[in-house]
């Protein structure tokens, strides 16, 4: 009984399947599924190395800070970095005097609550706090921003495949729209306010440039600030607040990995020698 | 429920002399997993993968109470307090890379084990319910992993929560009800996460309860083996420990190094980068898909593209896709060749390697956009799934001719030494 009655459940669902195989075969063959714009446009991002790159790779505090440098002065105007504090940037090489000045001297204050009427209010920020949003919520961030919300940057970079490189493509492919492109696609020309960029997954998003031109911010130890460095600065220090730990992480994987190899050579020989001597002819 | 020549339990010192007529516990571990458990003297390496479920459980279990402490299941802040456990907390980082790759990785050694049992028949009598209780164990892994991927509340999480609660919605009639009264509302939303925390930290637990009846009953005949001829007496057999603790060690090992390339390497490898962005009920991703273990069955669901008459084919694809695990209950009774071990069956085992690589196939088209040609693929692929455990199976065991099996699995190991030592085979006397 079981087996008819298998043979019977598995001759339904089989046959239905290569049934459906064939309607879905005559339909792709007779109407093949038109290409998008997406398909033939996005790009990939680009190549880029970074010092953290590879299992042994280590951040490098001079360009995390230069990176933070270009969030300071770019990004934090529409982007909030809610789940980093200013006791992070310790992280990065602050110490702990600078940290308290930049916290205290941030253009965006801390929300806060009057002490003395309870209403809603400002303060000056302290190590402690996390990086204060530029909007009060998401209503204000829209309608501030042609109805498109600037996401939080504090995971950008694992938010994303290949999130640095995603990053630094994304701040350095901003571009005309391709002739190609409007040719095959008449009607995916880039809508009003939007700009193109070829490594957004809908090619056309919200934001504007916001590294428009070489030496944008000053950096203090005397690198030169190109878009093109900016760029990668800010993506590295975009990987630093999104994985903090990484060197954490990665130093305590080399000295288990290390523990973990002798542990099992023992067990190994343990394993053998405790079969010496069933591990033979008679 | 053990050979006769099974060795027994002497306690020596007098302080386990003491707690061995009050509560024989030591006893009890002795016969299931010590020197008191005479085991198969052959057992080859994909015998290693019952222990290391157990150890990757044992993982879960740790890294999972620990990230409890710190987890807070409320919609407004589950997702940052993850992100606080990563940041903040000591070693969060760790428990919680080694939570998510360990769900990978006990998913990983279970896939090893149904492989191991698939192929060596080890679901065949006597063993049909060591088979039965390890299906039921797979079943509350799987519901246990599909509610732990929710709790982080990422848009993975939401909208994977979505999809699968909207399955059962699929069910004319009462679907919809089923699905509303599963999320304890009419979209995932607070009570949701707060039941799949409660479930997801109670199940674990009854995955250990129904893990030691599986070995229970494992205990009743005793192992199997890679010949899957029964054990004739002590010559086949060696004591479970030292003999095989000392191999399980050995396994363990290089488990834990596979694991910590992974988690102190890639951590991310295996997740989607969707869910690092915080769930949003308005913004549905490009593409939803479940973790990897679920693939297979994902691409079984998504493979129903045509209605059956009056039955739409969502049904369809969500009746299969229960069916596709379920049919594995009624296996030990679908395939009745007497002989066990694939290895001697020739038709047998033709057929189980197409369907290694048809699992592999629905795995990547699973994971694959539902677009052409994936799911042209997954259509063929899983009508392949169904007929080879409904209709190719029962049909091998019917018409196959095996090989000639070895009088017992002392005869087959020396054998094998004697031919890697280039002596002709010792034929023992009986």
């Amino acid at each position: 009984m079981v087996r008819i009655g298998a043979f019977l459940v598995g001759l339904f669902f089989a046959g239905w399947l290569l049934i459906s195989f064939l309607v879905g075969a005559y339909s792709y063959v007779v109407e093949p599924p038109a290409k998008t714009v997406e398909h033939e446009f996005h790009l990939a991002p680009k190549h880029v190395s970074f010092s953290f790159d590879g299992p042994l790779g280590r951040y490098d505090n001079q360009q995390l800070q230069r990176g933070f440098q270009v969030f300071k002065e770019v990004c934090s105007a529409c982007h909030s970095l809610k789940f980093v504090a200013f006791r992070d940037l310790a992280g990065i090489g602050y110490n702990e005097a600078e940290i308290k000045a930049i916290a205290k001297n941030w253009t965006i204050k801390t929300p806060s609550v009057d002490p003395a009427t309870g209403e809603a209010s400002t303060r000056d920020g302290i190590p402690a706090d996390y990086f204060p949003s530029p909007f009060a919520n998401n209503v204000a961030a829209a309608a501030a921003n042609n109805n498109a919300i600037p996401p939080d940057l504090s995971l950008m970079t694992k938010a994303r495949h290949h999130g640095s490189a995603y990053v630094y493509s994304l701040l350095t492919g901003f571009q005309e729209q391709p002739a190609e492109l409007l040719k095959h696609f008449p009607d995916a020309k880039t809508p009003e306010g939007l700009h193109f960029n070829p490594y957004f997954a809908n090619l056309n998003l919200a934001m504007a440039p916001p590294l428009s031109a070489d030496g944008q911010v000053t950096y203090g130890d005397g690198t030169k600030p190109t878009i093109d460095q900016m760029s990668q600065d800010v993506a590295a220090f975009l990987t630093w607040t999104a994985e903090p730990k990484l060197e954490n992480r990665r130093r305590a994987g080399v000295a288990t990995i290390l523990f973990l190899l002798i542990a099992t050579g023992l067990a190994y020989m343990a394993y053998q020698n405790i079969w010496a001597d069933k591990k033979k002819a008679a | 429920m053990s050979f006769p020549w099974a060795e027994h339990y002497t306690p020596k010192h007098p302080l386990m002399q003491w707690v061995d007529e009050k509560l024989p516990l030591p006893r009890l571990v002795y016969n299931a997993v010590g020197a008191g458990y005479p085991v198969p003297r052959n057992l080859n390496y994909f015998w290693n993968f019952g222990v290391l479920a157990g150890l990757a459980l044992l993982i879960q279990i740790v890294t999972g109470v620990v990230m409890a402490m710190h987890y807070g299941a409320n919609t407004l802040v589950a997702f940052g307090t993850v992100e606080q456990t990563m940041r903040d907390v000591n070693a969060g980082w760790l428990m919680r890379y080694a939570h998510a790759n360990g769900a990978s990785f006990f998913f990983i050694v279970v896939y090893l084990h149904i492989f191991r049992g698939l192929y060596f028949g080890s679901y065949k009598a006597p063993r049909e319910m060591v088979w039965l209780l390890g299906l039921v164990i797979f079943l509350l892994m799987m519901a246990t992993a599909f509610m732990g991927y929710v709790l982080p509340w990422g848009q993975m999480s939401y909208w994977g929560a979505k999809v699968i609660t909207g399955l059962f919605g699929a069910i004319p009639v009462v679907g919809e009800p089923i699905q509303t009264w599963l999320l304890g509302g009419f979209a995932p939303g607070n009570a949701s996460l707060n039941r799949f925390f409660s479930l997801h930290f109670l199940l674990p637990f009854v995955i250990a309860a129904v893990v030691i009846l599986h070995i229970w009953a494992l205990h009743i005949p005793g192992s199997s083996n890679p010949t899957g001829v029964e054990v004739k007496g002590p010559q086949d057999t060696v004591p479970f420990h030292p003999y095989y603790t000392a191999k399980d060690g050995f396994g363990a090992g290089i488990f834990l190094i596979l694991f910590a390339i992974l988690l102190f390497f890639a951590p991310n490898y295996l997740g989607h980068p969707d869910n690092y962005i915080e769930a949003n009920p308005l913004s549905t991703p490009a593409h939803i898909v479940p973790e990897w273990y679920f693939w297979p069955f994902y691409a079984i669901l998504r493979a129903f593209t045509v209605d059956f008459f009056f039955v739409p084919a969502k049904l369809l694809g969500v009746l299969a896709m229960f069916a596709s695990i379920l049919l594995l209950f009624f296996l030990p009774w679908l395939d009745t060749s007497p002989v066990r071990s694939g290895s001697y069956r020739p038709t047998f085992k033709t057929f189980f390697w197409i369907l290694v690589l048809d699992v592999l196939i629905l795995g990547y088209c699973g994971g694959a956009p539902a677009e052409e040609p994936y799911v042209m693929i997954s259509q063929v692929a899983a009508a392949y799934y169904f007929a080879h455990f409904l209709i190719i199976l029962p049909m091998i065991a019917r018409f196959e001719k095996p090989l000639p099996l070895p009088n017992s699995i002392t005869e087959a190991v020396l054998a094998k030494y004697a031919k890697a030592d280039g002596e002709p085979a010792a034929v023992p006397a009986e």
